[in-house]
Parts: structure tokens; C-alpha cells; sequence
């Protein structure tokens, strides 16, 4: 096998990994819309939000401490203890509860049976109040988020792939953090799908999507699936959160990975698991891949907009998306 | 004889009880419009009770304030002998009152199986936590569910779609599916609204036989609504009949054939 191929091969592999993270996110996106039409804009900041959170619990920061200082006079800042990881994201997840308790109670109630479009709105407010809140709350300085998961390249891979070349091949170059996260999405996708089928919420949840009368006359309560679902929303934020804050730091920039999402809805489809996370792998193995053989004919950096280019061209051949249900107008 | 409080012998021999629900000088508007305006009337334990009418008579409405989807600005429901504060409709079904609708109202993407154990949701008492992690009594309720689920298609036929989609089914199965639905949550009361429209002769006969036999067999009361005169005269033992938000006539379906306000109603009445 020649060196160049073996690269490219490192580098589908290492595609499939980030799309992992893009399919994470992705997935927040299609739990909402699917039980409630709602495009979630706020989604990209929920998990920016969880892995403040987090951070913010494990290493005892004291919430909202500038506003405190700033009005008080007071020099507070830890409160000197820290927290273990499990512990820390028991917390977080409690906290997401109560923040789609919230959103519901406060916005979403009030707003049924409005468009979509203004849903969309609300939650872009949405968006903002959080990431407003997020720092008011613990500071806007990018945090190290460290859980205890493994990083670094995987030796053991590189050892053991490093004879498939000749000697200037090195064997295959993988973060272990990417197969922690590919695990994790796996793990996490399984248990959505086992819940939505086969347990009594999921089957509530499912009828909920899928028509709002009939559900009240079975006796679902539609304010308690909206809770339920804003907050696996939240559960699947927090992991997207934990992945990512762990891979690059938590930082704000991280809201905008909610971008990055969107092209990957387009191709799953807004509607499906399965879709976010094969629109998930396709994009991270493709724009890995456009970037290690077209790229340097083109100046490079293609990662930036492949995605947005590939989500334009399935606009216009295929707009429901690989999986979506096909929108069809009986007239 | 059908004035005696505690009930009374039908002449095929079924018991009906005592009054189960009762609707209390009801009046309800949109705005400007009087949909309802004071009606009362009774349902009876264990029987068919229809409530007819020409178009925008307020049928529907009077069906949906019993179910909770509209709230009347006066009058009171009573059921089974207490005064019903105002409630969400979810809440009126998790009382055992379960409904059809008129536009058929079910989950289009889910199997026929998946949208009759939908009608079993208030009777599941497993928690979230064990529903979840799918723990010791979640399984076991599940299949018990299951069974019960079964025995109501077989009863209603409909064993050989039990995993199609319901949004591939026609019209009439649907309706019969949405029947089966409302049946699984072994209501009190159940509310047809009207179970028989845009179905040929034959899709009726069919309709009336399992309306007639779930009475029958689960001794359930029903309330229905429905156009045609002559199925309504054969399947009720009593008949409520509104035109333009008013009752018009209550009584044996006798009693209301030959009630001319109903006559004049149905048949329009000379202006000289």
C-alpha cells in the first residue's frame, strides 16, 4: 500500500470523527424539532452553557461573581472547593432540567399554536439571553474542561497500524478523546432510539409529534413531553458540551458550532436520528477529505465552507434531506 | 319507566344505571357567537346516547366541552355525581372519558399497534426513572399491556394491519383504528364523534355492529354524534337533538321522531 493512500485513509478516519461531534449536535436539534416543530437556535449555546456549567461546578466557582463584587464590593470568586467530575455533570444535567423547565414555563407555553417562524425567533432570544447569562454567570475566559476522559494520540493505533507503510509512515494518527466521543455518541444514540420505541414517554413523545389533539384526547399532557424533551436536549447539550470543550476548551465560539449543525441537518433530514448522524459523518469525512485532495489545488481552507456548499447543493436536488420525509402537496 | 333514578331494563335486556354525566344549563361562545346556549341533558350509565342535528347545530361543541377542549362561559358538568372543575382536556381522559374525532385524529407515522397502545398511557403506572433504564416492572407492564391491546383488535378486526403505518390505511379502518384507540383506554364514557361519516353503506353496518357490540360486551357508555337519521334511531336508546345552538327535543328516539320542533327542524317548516 503506498504512503498517499494510507493518508488518506488517516484521514476519512479522522473525518469520521469529527463528524461524531457534528452529529452531537445535530441531534439536540432533531429531538426538538421532531416533538415540537421548533428549529432550536439555542442549541449551539445550550451546549456552550452546560460546559460553562460544568467547569464552573468542578472548579467551585462562585456563580454570578462579578455581578456580586461589582454591587456588593466583595472579592469573591471560589468558594475553595472542588467538585468531582460525575458529580459535577449530575448537577449540570439538574440544571438543565430546571433551564427546560423554564423555557417552557416562561416561553414556549405562550407561544403555541404560533408559526414556526416565530418560534424560530424566540429561540434565537433564546440564544442570546443564554449566552448573556453564561457569562454574567461564570465569566467569559476560555476554560480548560478536563473530566478525567483520555487524550492525546493513541499510541497503541500508531504501533500497531505503523507496518502498513514504508518507513516514513508512522501508522494512524487518532485522538483517543475522538474515540471516547464516537463511543459515547453511539452509546447515546442507542438509548434515544430504545427510549422513543419502546418506553411509555417515548411512545407519548412520539404521539406528540405527531399530532397535538389526538395526544390530549389519549391523556398526554403536552407540557410535560415539552419538558421531557427540552431536557434530553439539554442531556444530549451537555454531552456535545463535554466533547467539545474537552477537544478545543470551553469558550464562546463554541455557540457557533450550532452553524456547523445546520448543514448537517440538511442533509439528514430535520427529522431523523439516523440523519443527523450519517449527515454528521458525511460532512466531517467529506470536508476532511476535499481538504486533503482538492484543497491544495485551491489554496486550502475549504473546510470553512464545504459544508455550506454541499448543504446548498442538497437544497436544490434533495430538500427534505437524505432521510427527511418527502414533502408532498396533496391538492 | 325510564324516569326511575336508578336505572332501568332496555327491551334487548341490557341494564342501564343511574346518571353517569350531566350537563348543566351549558352555554358556550366564540366571541359573538352563541355556540351553546343553556342546554342540559343527561347520559346515562351504560347507555347510547345520541346527539344529533343539522349542520352547525353545536353538536361538536357540546362533544368537545365534555372532553375538555372547549370550556363553556356558563353551566356545569357533573360527573359521576360531582361537579367538574374546568380541566385540560389530557386530564378529562386520564377520568376515563376517551373521544374520537371527527377529522380522525391519530398518528399518522406510527403503526396501527403503536397508536391503539397509545390508549393505554394513563393506565401505565411505571415511573420515568424505571421507564428509562427499562427496569424490573416497565417490562413486565409493558407485555401486560400488550395483551389487552390484542384482545381490542382482535374484537375490532383489525389483526391483519397491526403493523402498518396508519397514514397508508383508507378512510374506514382508520376511523375503525381511531375506535380502537379510544377503546383501549377501557373508558367510562366514550365520545364518538361522528363515527360514521364519509362511509358507504356497508363501511356503516360494520361501524354500527362494533359500536353496538362494545356497549354490549364492555358495558361502556357512549355518547355520539351523527347525521344520519336512520342509523342514530336504530343504535341509541336515547337522542338529544340542538339546532342552532338550542335543544330542540330529548327522549327515546320515538319520542323525538314524532317531535314536530325536530320534524320542522329536519324538514323546514312554511313560512306563511
Amino acid at each position: 500500500m503506498t504512503d498517499q493512500f494510507l493518508f488518506g485513509v488517516e484521514v476519512v478516519l479522522n473525518g469520521l470523527m469529527a463528524g461524531v461531534l457534528y452529529a452531537l449536535v445535530a441531534l439536540g436539534f432533531v429531538l426538538i424539532f421532531k416533538a415540537s416543530g421548533i428549529f432550536n437556535y439555542a442549541q449551539g449555546v445550550m451546549a456552550l452553557f452546560a460546559a460553562l456549567t460544568l467547569v464552573g461546578i468542578m472548579e467551585g466557582q462562585v456563580p454570578f461573581a462579578h455581578l456580586i463584587n461589582a454591587i456588593f464590593g466583595t472579592e469573591i470568586h471560589h468558594f475553595g472547593w472542588h467538585v468531582p467530575a460525575l458529580a459535577a455533570i449530575l448537577l449540570t444535567m439538574v440544571l438543565m432540567v430546571f433551564f427546560a423547565w423554564a423555557v417552557n414555563h416562561f416561553v414556549m407555553r405562550h407561544l403555541v399554536n404560533q408559526e414556526p417562524i416565530i418560534l424560530f425567533m424566540a429561540t434565537i432570544g433564546l440564544a442570546y439571553f443564554l449566552e448573556g447569562v453564561g457569562d454574567l454567570m461564570w465569566g467569559s475566559e476560555i476554560k480548560k474542561l478536563d473530566v478525567g476522559l483520555p487524550q492525546g494520540a493513541s499510541f497503541w493505533i500508531e504501533e500497531n497500524t505503523a507496518f502498513l507503510g514504508s518507513e516514513n509512515f508512522f501508522g494512524f494518527f487518532i485522538d483517543q478523546l475522538d474515540i471516547v466521543a464516537t463511543l459515547v455518541a453511539a452509546v447515546l444514540v442507542v438509548a434515544l432510539v430504545a427510549f422513543a420505541q419502546y418506553t411509555k414517554q417515548g411512545r407519548a413523545m412520539r404521539a406528540v409529534a405527531d399530532d397535538h389533539q389526538a395526544a390530549l384526547s389519549v391523556g398526554i399532557s403536552l407540557n410535560f413531553i415539552w419538558v421531557l424533551v427540552w431536557s434530553l436536549a439539554g442531556f444530549v447539550a451537555l454531552v456535545a458540551g463535554i466533547m467539545w470543550g474537552a477537544k478545543s476548551g470551553v469558550q464562546f465560539s463554541l455557540s457557533l458550532i450550532a452553524l456547523k449543525a445546520l448543514p448537517v441537518l440538511m442533509l439528514g433530514g430535520f427529522t431523523s436520528i439516523p440523519g443527523a448522524i450519517v449527515g454528521g459523518l458525511i460532512i466531517g469525512v467529506g470536508e476532511k477529505l476535499f481538504e486533503f485532495t482538492i484543497g491544495p489545488m485551491i489554496g486550502g481552507a475549504t473546510e470553512n465552507w464545504f459544508a455550506y456548499v454541499l448543504a446548498l447543493l442538497f437544497l436544490v436536488f434533495r430538500p427534505q434531506g437524505l432521510f427527511g420525509e418527502k414533502i408532498i402537496e396533496r391538492v | 319507566m325510564k324516569d326511575m333514578a336508578d336505572g332501568y331494563i332496555t327491551e334487548d335486556g341490557r341494564k342501564i344505571g343511574g346518571v353517569m354525566m350531566e350537563m348543566k344549563n351549558i352555554t358556550l361562545r366564540f366571541g359573538g357567537v352563541v355556540a351553546i346556549k343553556d342546554i342540559s341533558f343527561d347520559i346515562r350509565e351504560g347507555e347510547i346516547r345520541a346527539i344529533i342535528g343539522p349542520n352547525g347545530a353545536g353538536k361538536s361543541s357540546m362533544l368537545n366541552v365534555i372532553s375538555g377542549f372547549y370550556h363553556p362561559q356558563e353551566g356545569e358538568v357533573w360527573f359521576h355525581g360531582s361537579k367538574r372543575p374546568s380541566m385540560k382536556p389530557y386530564q378529562v381522559a386520564q377520568q376515563g372519558i376517551a373521544r374520537t374525532f371527527q377529522n380522525i385524529a391519530l398518528f399518522e407515522g406510527m403503526t396501527v399497534l403503536d397508536n391503539v397502545m397509545t390508549g393505554r398511557l394513563t393506565h401505565m403506572k411505571t415511573n420515568m426513572l424505571q421507564q428509562a433504564l427499562w427496569w424490573g416492572k416497565a417490562q413486565a407492564e409493558e407485555t401486560a399491556q400488550r395483551e389487552k391491546v390484542e384482545k381490542i383488535i382482535d374484537f375490532l378486526e383489525i389483526q391483519h394491519i397491526r403493523k402498518t403505518p396508519v397514514g397508508r390505511l383508507p378512510y374506514g379502518l382508520k376511523k375503525r383504528v381511531e375506535l380502537a384507540r379510544a377503546l383501549a383506554a377501557e373508558p367510562k364514557l366514550l365520545l364518538l364523534d361522528e363515527p360514521m361519516a364519509g362511509m358507504n353503506v356497508e363501511e356503516k353496518e360494520d361501524m354500527s355492529r362494533f359500536i353496538l357490540d362494545v356497549n354490549d360486551e364492555f358495558g361502556t357508555t357512549i355518547a355520539l354524534i351523527e347525521h344520519d337519521m336512520g342509523v342514530v334511531m336504530d343504535l341509541s336508546d336515547r337522542v338529544v337533538v340542538m339546532d342552532y345552538g338550542k335543544k330542540i327535543g330529548d327522549g327515546t328516539p320515538d319520542e323525538v321522531r314524532n317531535n314536530q320542533d325536530v320534524i320542522d327542524a329536519y324538514l323546514g317548516v312554511a313560512h306563511d
